[in-house]
């Protein structure tokens, strides 16, 4: 019953969590299953919808708006910013400042570019007649794609603040941490893409 | 005496920078007073939601009343459903949570002070966008599950559905975040030797719930966003003429809707299961079973949510699935019943006002639960759904239960909170007149339910012969008034008169009696250790901890006066407690604004988008002095002075 106390070191103390994770980590892993349901039920709601738009006398084809190509190359960009992410991580648990500068700052501009590609293509599906109250499946597919580039643009400010934190602060502890979570964030957004592209574009 | 009086001499304790008066609230970031701030301004709502029923009972009292027009009625049962779920019952049951969790796993704060602000300020700043409606055209009246498509524009004109969504969505925001906060907090704050199944049932529920809530809540969000899309940006998600589905909504609402009632009651569930105990004095009976019974609770509750929906006509196949699902909860809700009831049996009761609440709690709990248990029948609901009948149901469930959990919790906790004793005799008073009038408003409602009188009608004709039954509902709301006005008496006077209260009033087995009343601000000064579920207990009564049942010798001396505290080794780190700030407050003060906006972007565009610009920068210079504080705050910078 009685085991004998035992004295921690102090170094140890400090970072001691009862699970051995960080509190932050942590916390943004439970947020990503919270974020799970959000876009969960954004994706089923725009099942729930396909057949009956095929139905309707509005009936919009998604094959005929979507231009895969376009967003083929869309996936790639943001594919690829996670592997800068990645890289930008590694670059400052190695402490190597400048590479990691290269990398998060490569990262913020594929996200950049991301975000643009997605505004040309609802711009050009616009000129085309597809809108949000055009048929149902516009109406679907604007919500389910729109807050998924909102996602990407939080996640391009996010970035940007983790990067001014860490040139104001160069020799904070906490920066790869911060770095960390931060890709946590944007790994998932990205895996939500890739979960998109296939339901929604591909097939 | 208390524990925080020590001597200084193994640890430095902390200078507490704490601003004087009003600054001091609007800057915190210690849970203890975040926790009151939850607990007054629930109360405060809470209130105002008890006086929205009285005037519906008012007007139901007699026969052809006049008193209110059916269109302040409609907004009147709106508002309050939706006030004493999202403003009332859920931010007690935070308030409660935040004060109590971090004391009960012997940590120092949350696991993100600052985080949990933030969700104060959201959580009332969302009540009262909620109640900025009544001003600008009337307050929602579509019921506060917002069935489609009466929400839609055309048959609800008004901007109080838009307030609905946008007060809604930022309580939602702040309890996602209250959530999270509360499950790290639990997982990885705990002291050291506070395993998962030797937390207090309270800490155990409370996980459940905040997992309960991070699942329940997107669901709720996104029918809300699909909601205000509907009303002012041309989709059709709701809109069946033009192929959208009303059911559709039905499901999303219900799906959060109904594990939305087990976060409503489980915290109640976790105070009992420390309150039976302490006014037993003997251990929780099955505490394994009390906690995975909790669980299996907070999982079954996202199967049922169709139970709601009977009456839609969604099939035989889906109805017999939902019904028999929502049967099966009534197995871990059963065990945790007989576990309560065997926890009291053979103990030394001692009833005290708080003792008095848990035990009702079980009575009134299993009268509603056996009314739920006929409700997931499909044949017999589709005879009551609607009905008062599901008034009776849910009020003995929710009042009943939840608020008779949460008042055992207050007279339980109101000494450690506040350092003073209520009065007992006034409390008892309170219990007894709340009990006899609490069933003399909710019991008839099972008799003019099944003798076919709608929920929801602003009248009805003398000629129903419902007449007896809603005056005798009517008398006892008014009764039940003045046992809540008794309580608030009760909290005034004891504030300023009652006795000053010791650090471990009720002979209590868990860590929050261990420290003064109120607790000192960095709560421990040395982090206890944990070798059992009653940690306190095994201290207070060593000779009963190797199973001896002999009856102790002499009282001890104090909590904790030897035990855990003294062979902790002196070399400590130094506490560390976060500074107080305003970013959080100015970050909601900017969310709220950018809600406001979204409400008329629709309507008038350019005005709504600069006062989202707005908001956005007061969020932006938030966040940004946010960042600061945390980097100035965080250990490393503290120990080593970067």
């Amino acid at each position: 019953m009685s085991e004998s106390s035992m004295t921690r070191p102090r170094a140890a103390a400090v970072h001691h969590t009862s699970l051995g994770v960080d509190n932050r980590k942590l916390g943004v892993w439970a947020f990503i299953g919270s974020e799970t349901l959000f876009f969960a039920t954004l994706i089923t709601t725009y099942f729930v919808f396909a057949p009956v738009n095929r139905m309707r006398p509005d009936f919009q084809d998604p094959r005929k708006f979507l231009d895969i190509e376009l967003t083929t190359v869309l996936a790639s960009i943001l594919l690829a910013s996670s592997l800068t992410m990645v890289l930008a991580l590694s670059a400052i648990k190695r402490g190597d400042r400048r590479w990691f500068t290269t990398w998060l700052l490569a990262t913020v501009g594929l996200g950049l570019a991301f975000i643009g590609g997605q505004a040309y293509e609802f711009n050009h599906l616009y000129h085309e007649g597809l809108t949000l109250s055009s048929s149902l499946f516009g109406t679907t597919f604007f919500v389910l794609t729109g807050f998924h580039g909102t996602h990407v643009a939080i996640g391009v400010i996010w970035l940007l603040s983790v990067f001014f934190k860490v040139r104001a602060y160069p020799d904070s502890p906490e920066n790869p941490m911060d770095v960390e979570i931060a890709g946590l964030y944007w790994h998932f957004v990205d895996l939500v893409w890739v979960a998109i592209f296939v339901l929604v574009y591909l097939i | 005496m208390a524990i925080a009086e020590r001597p200084a001499e193994t640890v430095s304790l902390p200078r507490v920078n704490v601003r004087p008066g009003w600054a001091g609230w609007l800057s915190t970031t210690d849970h203890k007073r975040i926790g009151i701030m939850y607990l007054v301004s629930a109360f405060v709502f809470f209130l105002i939601g008890g006086i929205e029923a009285l005037l519906m009972r008012i007007q139901l009292g007699t026969p052809d009343n006049t008193f209110l027009t059916p269109d302040v009625y409609n907004q009147m049962f709106t508002m309050h459903g939706t006030t004493m779920i999202f403003l009332g019952l859920m931010p007690l049951n935070v308030g409660l949570g935040n004060y109590m969790v971090p004391l009960m796993i012997g940590a120092r704060d949350m696991a993100f002070p600052r985080l949990n602000a933030l969700s104060i300020w959201l959580f009332i700043f969302g009540g009262l966008m909620l109640y900025v409606s009544f001003f600008v055209g009337g307050a929602p009246n579509v019921g506060w599950f917002a069935y489609a498509p009466l929400t839609q524009k055309q048959f609800s004109p008004t901007a109080g559905v838009d307030y609905w969504i946008v007060g809604i969505g930022l309580t939602g925001v702040a309890s996602i975040a209250g959530a999270l906060n509360f499950i790290v907090t639990i997982l990885n704050m705990r002291a050291p030797g506070m395993t998962l199944n030797r937390m207090p049932l309270f800490v155990w529920m409370q996980l459940i719930v905040a997992f309960i809530l991070i699942f329940a809540f997107p669901v709720l969000t996104v029918a809300t966003i699909q909601l205000l899309f509907d009303r002012h940006f041309g989709t059709r998600f709701f809109l069946p003429n033009l192929g959208g589905d009303a059911v559709l909504w039905q499901h999303l609402f219900w799906f959060f809707g109904h594990p939305e009632v087990y976060i409503l009651i489980l915290p109640t569930m976790g105070i009992i299961s420390e309150v039976l105990p302490t006014f037993s004095r003997k251990p929780i009976f099955g505490y394994a079973f009390v906690a995975y019974s909790g669980v299996a609770i907070g999982f079954l509750g996202f199967l049922v949510w169709a139970h709601h929906m009977f009456a839609v006509g969604l099939g035989p196949l889906a109805n017999a699935f939902f019904g028999a699902a929502s049967f099966l909860i009534a197995v871990p809700t059963g065990v945790k019943i007989f576990n309560w009831l065997a926890t009291m049996w053979q103990g030394s009761l001692n009833l005290t006002t708080s003792m008095l609440y848990a035990i009702s709690f079980i009575g009134m709990f299993v009268i509603g639960g056996i009314s739920g248990i006929t409700l997931a029948s499909p044949p017999i609901n589709v005879q009551q759904t609607d009905s008062y009948y599901v008034v009776a149901h849910m009020h003995y469930v929710l009042f009943g239960g939840a608020i008779q959990g949460i008042f055992a919790g207050i007279f339980y906790w109101f000494p450690k909170m506040t350092g003073r004793m209520l009065d007992e005799r006034l409390g008892k008073w309170q219990f007894w007149l709340m009990l006899i009038s609490f069933n003399l408003t909710f019991f008839p409602m099972h008799l003019s339910g099944n003798a076919g009188m709608p929920r929801r009608i602003y009248t009805y004709e003398a000629d129903m012969g419902w007449g007896l039954w809603n005056l005798i509902s009517t008398i006892g709301s008014l009764l039940l008034a003045v046992a809540f006005l008794i309580f608030l008496w009760n909290v005034l006077t004891s504030l300023r008169r009652g006795p000053i209260a010791p650090a471990d009033p009720w002979d209590g087995a868990t860590l929050e009696w261990a420290v003064s009343s109120p607790p000192p601000v960095y709560n421990f000064a040395v982090t206890p250790r944990v070798r059992s579920r009653r940690p306190l207990w095994d201290e207070k009564y060593p000779h009963l901890v190797n199973g001896s049942h002999e009856a102790p010798t002499a009282r001890p001396r104090s909590p904790l006066h030897d035990g855990f505290e003294r062979e902790i080794p002196a070399v400590m780190e130094p506490i560390h407690l976060p500074s107080p700030t305003y970013a959080p407050l100015i970050v909601s003060v900017g969310i709220t604004i950018l809600g406001f906006g979204i409400i008329y972007l629709g309507d008038f565009g350019l005005i709504a988008a600069s006062a989202m610009l707005v908001g956005l920068l007061i969020m932006a210079a938030g966040i940004f002095s946010w960042v600061r504080i945390s980097h100035i705050d965080s250990p490393h910078h503290a120990h080593h002075g970067v």
